[in-house]
């Protein structure tokens, strides 16, 4: 009986966090299944892939992997280099999803950008259970992307309304997101280190490539902020 | 037809690999009894918030600021959600309002 009540309250205090994001999920989510639909593919392999691939850029760009027939191997690279952002996402919430116990595997799998997003900057008051809400918010995430699969993919193309623009619900959920770390953080090198990184790594190597070289850069920045600390630290 | 299938599977399978592979590896180099090293708690405390930054820039890769429309849909969009956020702080308003009115701008002032 306790047992199901804290679910329940980890659920009510999970649920508005993931509103920005079953916005997003379900047009993105829709986007996808009608776009795998136009292009051949049935319903079995786009709830596949929002199942068990479940990366949402990754998916995109997997439709021109069926289309093309792309040799697996070349697949593999491709997938590894467009989801190479998530090792960060990893080295984030190494310590964070410590004690997170039987949920861990599954928290870790379903870690996209989005959830991400929302579960590093999430502090959960102390009466709740954290495993649970990073649970609920994580498993709910992931039923919004894969209903609006399924339902992009059995609507088709019966949408009537022009849909253009709409997936940029993400850009403006990671917009909000940015915001809501810069208010809640004094220190601004670890923003602004990552957008000016990102930046100048998109006009060096251009829009295609940019995101591994971005990566190396803002590592790179951030670790020689690690050691001026270290170094600081112990001269006091 | 059935070459076809064992490539659309070996296709999706390359694919899972790829998406375990990446989210799973920086646990792995870092298992939950061991004690986190300092610098991996540092950049746990570091590295989101750059990481946002990155994705920022990552949704607006493709933009052009140097031919019509010079990027001005998602420049004023990011603007009006910048301004809506600071001011209400609403998640949903925020996200909500900025899609629509790029949706706007783009359905008719900027076609």
């Amino acid at each position: 009986m306790e047992n199901q009540y804290k679910k329940m309250e980890a659920l009510k205090y999970a649920f508005p966090k993931t509103l920005p994001i079953m916005a997003g999920y379900l047009v993105l989510g829709a986007a996808f299944g009608i776009l795998m639909r136009v292009n051949g593919f049935g319903i079995f392999w786009a709830l596949l892939w929002s199942v068990f691939v479940y990366a949402g850029s990754l998916q995109y760009l997997g439709i021109t992997f069926f289309t093309a027939l792309v040799n697996p191997w070349y697949a593999l690279f491709m997938s590894v280099m467009l989801n190479a952002r998530h090792l960060f996402y990893g080295l984030s919430m190494v310590d964070q999803l410590k004690d997170a116990g039987r949920f861990r595997p599954y928290l870790i799998f379903s870690m996209t950008d989005e959830t991400f997003s929302v579960l590093c900057s999430e502090q959960v008051p102390d009466h709740l259970s954290r495993n649970w809400v990073y649970f609920f918010i994580a498993a709910l995430d992931q039923l919004y992307w894969v209903f609006g699969t399924l339902a992009g993919a059995i609507a088709g193309t019966m949408i009537q309304f022009d849909t253009a623009g709409m997936d940029f619900a993400l850009t403006a959920l990671f917009t909000v997101i940015f915001i809501d770390q810069w208010k809640s953080r004094k220190d601004h090198r670890p923003a602004c280190i990552g957008v000016i990184s990102s930046v100048l790594c998109v006009m060096l190597f251009g829009k295609d490539v940019f995101i591994v070289p971005a990566m190396v850069v803002i590592i790179s920045v951030i670790t020689i902020g690690y050691w001026k600390t270290k170094d600081k630290e112990e001269r006091i | 037809m059935s070459y076809n299938i064992i490539s659309y599977a070996l296709i999706t399978l390359a694919m899972i690999l790829a998406t375990v592979l990446t989210r799973f590896l920086p646990f792995l180099f870092f298992p939950a009894g061991k004690k986190t090293p300092k610098y991996v708690i540092y950049l746990g405390n570091t590295l989101p918030y750059a990481t946002i930054g990155l994705l920022v820039v990552y949704c607006l890769r493709g933009v052009s600021f140097t031919a019509h429309p010079y990027g001005l849909p998602e420049v004023l969009s990011i603007a009006v959600i910048a301004v809506l956020h600071i001011w209400k702080g609403n998640s949903l308003l925020s996200i909500g309002g900025g899609t629509a009115l790029y949706m706007v701008l783009i359905q008719t002032f900027f076609k």
